[in-house]
């Protein structure tokens, strides 16, 4: 089983070889011109021609890949061309309001989600059901930001229980630091769960139609026992992997939710960085989001073999 | 029409200037301490003063750094790093010496070597600047205190230009900072002013933070614009950059935040039946809109398609659907801003389609497409933008309004290339009236060609015209070259007004000592 | 309606089987998949209204009229005026042109290439080792910020709009078809037939393109859901449809420094949007379910 969970590993490295040179390409091709910005208001095409050289940016494309490449294995990922700060600077100070919004939302849809879903399958087809899978299907056709502003006006403005913005790191407390993502990551894990309570309910029904099942009711155990010790340990597989799938989702929705609820996180960062052309910053965030995605998934195979001694590659 | 909105705009300005002052107790009487959080109309980019006009950066630059002169509320220049000061030989050579207890935020003393190179690097790059340089024959420090400038020419804008309240501002740094070439930006953020930048807490695109500089020592006098004494109330300031409006409106009033730069007129408008909120105005002189077209590329290269331009354009509605608020706006056709010294109505024109009409036809246009930059994040340019479209299409151009963020305007508006390979026809942008009171600082009528703003016009008269501006002494013959400047500037459109207006900003009653100033001050302001 | 006598022949029963016929089974399928029809019905509604906007007492979608700017909904006007004093109504009917150009575009275009790249990857060997890869790493950046900085390098415009969101989906129909074509490639009939000489178009085309329909087209339906939530995304972040051009994503963008002044802004076009998404993945849903796809 090692050797197969290295041979994963050893197959993520090219694709990350892609991601990178299609983000590096990606950028290369674009019309807007960071020197230009860069040269400020009074900049003569001279004072242009003197900042692109001086950033690489007449290089034969082959080349700034390579030089780039080199770098990123050396665990330098540039400077931000706008900031003069290290990329892996502002990447650390992005962090840990992106993760601390992630896992937040990740556990409340989890924690919905599952009990949703399971709900919905031991009812199949009843009221419930349908209620519940109405409620599942809206909540993944909402538009985020929609979501976010009813809440905001809502619980914020309105009443007052909770802030309407900004972030506090976790050093300023843990309450501090929960209250201020408490609306952001409701409004971005209602997405999640419903896919989350999708997944449970089909999985769940493909279990509770099996045999051993029937014969755990038969012999006379209690209903809520047999579907979470016997069904639902063995519908979690999928559930497992869907939640591999829905972080590429996570990160869509928290580029979004960043901007309304004003968290200085990694989403915000990007588009900043994509709005204004710098390309450094924008390389690096990229490569290091799917890095973390790659490594999810990678995560989410290992834990499927060792969840399912049925499995083997 | 213009006259009622003026009468109601100046009485609106004047009432709320009044509350504002009004809200200033002695400046002893304000408590101490404290944290501000300010949200910035903008988020800081470039720290160095003379890359950028953007105001943000002077925004940053005026905590951080201080000025040998300064401007004041009535634009009076006053001392503020110089102590003495003397012309001689008929204002032809300068001495000045500087205060006593100025020091870098590294600990050392400033001297005046270090006013002298600020100075140089300023004029390298600043209109003014470069325009006193060309009139003197040598700038040089005597000893630590003190130091001269001899003029080659007569200059009568010599304290005006080291008094310069807006972009570019002469900051003075440390010499050896002065000293990077202004190809490079500066590396380093010493300066001497009443506040330091923590550079470690800088999260671009997030926040900026300040803390009370110890050893800065402030003038006696009251502050005043960026004059007086600058005796700092606050431990810390915080800029949190919030960038949607609506959010940020909530912050303010949820008391999240204290000050909130630049709300949107129509939030200021709510936000003024907040009890707990004061709206007034930070700069009672007002903004400048422009309209500017591209000098070097067809159509705008030829005259006559110009002023379809000037012809086509009705300031109200403009301000209407840019602004909203009428209380807020008010027409003007003065170039050199309705308020300021050199306000006049020479060479405007009234609003006539037909005429513009046939001006376009007589230009020879040939249909091609006219690229429009709609800067779609920024409401007031948007707005232009949407009604430039519609009138320059009634005028029988053919537009191509290609919506983007402001920063890829800046980007875009530095090319000279054909539209079609990245250029432009016509842009938007806006200035606050400081920077367009006069001839010697107003970067639109310049007409030196391809070293202009960007646009480009040229034009020769009017270069002559502006040093005769300058060499004037006397007010009345100044006023009557302004008014020849304006005819020339609107005659060659070099670029079209299309209104004047004051902008809000809000904050809460807990903030005291709010100053009037293009800048926000955070000198002399406490927070309860 | 006969008013004479009624006679034998009014009370026979009516006869069985033969009676079975459409209107049957449309309300067996109603009574069985009413989200299904209650999505689809949706759909249609949408459609109507977008494709003859001017009939339903609309008016310019960018006219504007500064007088009468940040009306709350009135008699006069339905859904309200938003900064400019343009129609909220208006612009959110000729909106639904927009979004459901992009959703339908970006959902033809991405079934198309996709199938096409799969087919192709899925027979030739070489090609496949390659062409995964590349589709691994596509499909590991997240849609957003590639879609983002896509439309970094381009013009706003609709087009464009389309091409940045087709480029995330393309990956995820590649696998989908891809799989098929393998499991198929094997099978008996394929081999059958190129032992009989077919050519590999033929043998794509007659046995494994049928059995890709159903889930293509359950799959169609959710990216074309999921490219009307996301063009909404990127105009809320600027980078989206021009703005003159009215599209759900964009009327809500515009309406963000109103939320509290005038949230008639947001609230329609967010409403449609909802719905409209609702209404397809409900669609989707229902084809899954009776087209029995997995």
């Amino acid at each position: 089983m090692i050797g197969q969970i290295g041979r994963r590993l050893m197959a993520t490295i090219p694709v990350m070889g892609v991601v990178a040179i299609a983000v590096f390409a990606l950028l290369h091709i674009t019309p807007g011109d960071p020197a230009v910005i860069i040269a400020g208001d009074y900049a003569t095409s001279d004072d242009i021609a003197r900042i692109r050289a001086k950033l690489g940016l007449n290089e034969p494309f082959v080349t700034q890949v390579g030089i780039w490449l080199g770098r990123i294995v050396r665990g330098d990922l540039g400077t931000s061309i706008f900031s003069g700060l290290p990329v892996s600077t502002l990447i650390r100070q992005r962090t840990e309001a992106t993760i601390g919004l992630t896992l937040f939302a990740m556990l409340i849809s989890v924690g919905v989600g599952v009990p949703l879903g399971v709900l919905a399958a031991w009812k199949k087809a009843s009221l419930v059901d349908r209620l519940v899978m109405l409620f599942a299907v809206s909540g993944f056709s909402m538009p985020v930001f929609w979501l976010g502003f009813l809440l905001v006006y809502v619980f914020a403005i309105s009443m007052h229980w909770l802030p309407v913005q900004g972030y506090r790191p976790l050093a300023d407390g843990v309450w501090p630091f929960l209250r201020h993502l408490i609306l952001p990551a409701v409004t971005l894990s209602v997405v999640y769960m419903a896919l989350i309570a999708r997944m449970t309910r089909a999985s769940m029904l493909g279990v509770l139609s099996e045999d051993f099942i029937r014969t755990a009711f038969a012999k006379g155990l209690a209903p809520r026992r047999v579907l979470i010790h016997h069904a639902l340990k063995n519908a979690s597989l999928p559930v497992v992997t869907i939640i591999g799938i829905g972080f590429a989702l996570l990160i869509g929705g928290a580029v979004v939710t960043e901007s309304v609820f004003a968290l200085p996180g990694l989403g915000r960062l990007t588009v900043d960085a994509i709005i204004r052309r710098d390309y450094p910053v924008i390389q690096g965030v990229i490569l290091v989001v799917s890095g973390v995605y790659v490594l999810i998934n990678l995560v989410v195979d290992v834990l499927y073999v060792v969840l399912d001694p049925r499995i083997r590659y | 029409m213009a006259d009622l909105s003026r009468r109601h705009f100046i009485a609106g300005a004047a009432a709320v200037a009044a509350t504002a002052s009004a809200g200033l107790p002695a400046v002893h009487a304000q408590k101490r301490g404290g944290t501000m959080r300010f949200v910035p109309h903008a988020d800081l980019k470039v720290l160095d003063p003379i890359w950028t006009t953007a105001y943000i950066t002077r925004n940053h630059c005026y905590l951080i750094y201080d000025t040998l002169f300064g401007t004041d509320q009535n634009l009076q220049i006053k001392p503020q790093m110089v102590d003495k000061w003397s012309s001689a030989n008929k204002g032809m050579k300068w001495s000045f010496t500087l205060r006593d207890g100025l020091k870098w935020h590294d600990g050392q003393p400033v001297v005046a070597e270090d006013a002298v190179e600020s100075i140089k690097r300023w004029s390298k790059r600043d209109p003014l600047g470069k325009l006193l340089a060309a009139h003197t024959a040598r700038i040089a420090a005597q000893d630590k205190k003190t130091f001269t400038l001899e003029l080659a020419q007569p200059f009568g804008l010599v304290l005006e230009a080291l008094g310069k309240p807006s972009s570019n501002v002469p900051f003075v740094m440390p010499a050896r900072i002065a000293a990077t070439p202004d190809s490079e930006q500066i590396k380093e953020t010493i300066g001497s002013g009443p506040f330091r930048f923590v550079k470690d807490e800088w999260q671009p695109g997030n926040q900026v933070v300040y803390v009370r500089n110890p050893d800065y020592v402030p003038r006696n006098d009251a502050p005043s614009g960026s004059t007086g004494g600058k005796k700092v109330n606050l431990d810390r300031v915080v800029w949190k950059y919030i960038p949607d409006p609506a959010t940020a409106a909530a912050a303010l009033e949820a008391g999240e935040v204290d000050w909130y730069e630049q709300p949107s007129i129509d939030i200021a408008v709510r936000l003024e039946g907040n009890k707990d909120i004061m709206v007034a105005i930070q700069d009672p002189r007002g903004t400048q809109g422009w309209i500017r077209p591209n000098h070097l590329q067809p159509p705008f290269n030829n005259k006559k398609a110009r002023q379809a331009l000037l012809y086509m354009v009705d300031q109200e509605k403009y301000l209407q659907a840019a602004l909203g608020q009428p209380k807020y706006y008010r027409t003007c056709p003065a170039v050199f801003t309705c308020g300021g010294p050199f306000e006049t109505g020479a060479g405007a024109v009234k609003q006539d389609v037909n005429k513009a009409k046939q001006l376009l036809k007589d230009s020879g246009y040939d249909g091609k497409p006219v690229v429009v930059l709609d800067p779609t994040d920024i409401p007031l340019t948007h707005g232009a933008a949407l009604v430039s479209r519609e009138l320059m299409t009634q005028v029988g151009f053919n537009v191509d309004l290609q919506a983007m963020d402001w920063s890829t305007v800046v980007a875009r508006r530095a090319k000279k290339d054909p539209p079609a390979q990245g250029g432009w026809n016509v842009l938007f942008t806006w200035w606050i009236a400081s920077d367009v009171i006069n001839p010697a600082v107003h970067a639109g009528i310049s007409g030196a060609g391809s070293s202009a703003w960007f646009g480009w016009p040229e034009n020769g008269r009017i270069e002559e015209l502006k040093i005769q501006w300058a060499r004037a002494t006397d007010k009345a013959a100044q006023k009557q070259i302004a008014e020849e400047i304006q005819k020339v500037a609107l005659d060659e459109v070099m670029y079209v007004p299309f209104g004047q207006w004051v902008s809000p900003t809000a904050f809460r009653k807990s903030m005291q000592g709010f100053l009037q100033f293009p800048a926000p001050v955070f000198w002399s302001v406490s927070i309860a | 309606m006969a008013l004479s006598p009624p006679v034998a022949a009014d009370f026979a029963l009516p006869a069985p089987a033969a009676r079975a016929g459409a209107l049957d089974t449309a309300r067996r399928a109603l009574l069985r998949h009413p989200t299904l029809i209650a999505g689809a019905l949706t759909l249609v509604v949408i459609l109507v209204a977008g494709v003859l906007a001017p009939l339903w007492w609309t008016g310019d979608p960018l006219e504007m009229k500064p007088a009468v700017r940040l009306r709350p909904p009135s008699a006069e006007r339905w859904f309200g005026s938003d900064n400019f004093g343009r129609d909220i109504y208006t612009r959110t009917l000729y909106g639904s042109r927009i979004s459901l150009t992009v959703g339908a575009a970006v959902s033809t275009l991405s079934l198309v290439l996709g199938t096409t790249l799969g087919l192709v990857v899925g027979f030739y060997r070489r090609l496949d080792m390659i062409a995964m890869r590349v589709m691994d790493g596509l499909m590991a950046i997240p849609a957003i910020l590639l879609a983002l900085a896509l439309m970094a390098l381009m013009k706003a415009s609709v087009q464009n709009v389309i091409i940045a969101l087709l480029i995330p989906e393309i990956p995820r129909v590649v696998r989908l078809t891809r799989a098929s074509v393998l499991s198929l490639r094997e099978h008996l009939m394929v081999e059958g037939a190129r032992a009989l000489g077919a050519r590999t178009p033929r043998i794509l085309a007659r046995y494994v393109l049928p059995g890709l329909v159903a889930p293509l087209i359950v799959q169609g339906t959710y990216i074309a859901a999921s490219a009307i939530l996301f063009e909404a995304y990127l105009s809320f972040l600027g980078a989206g449809t021009p703005p003159h051009i009215p599209s759900w994503g964009n009327i809500m963008a515009e309406g963000r420094a109103y939320v509290q002044l005038a949230f008639w802004i947001i609230l329609f076009p967010g409403i449609f949007l909802a719905a409209t998404v609702l209404a397809i993945n409900l669609v989707g849903d229902g084809l899954r379910d009776l087209l029995n796809v997995r």
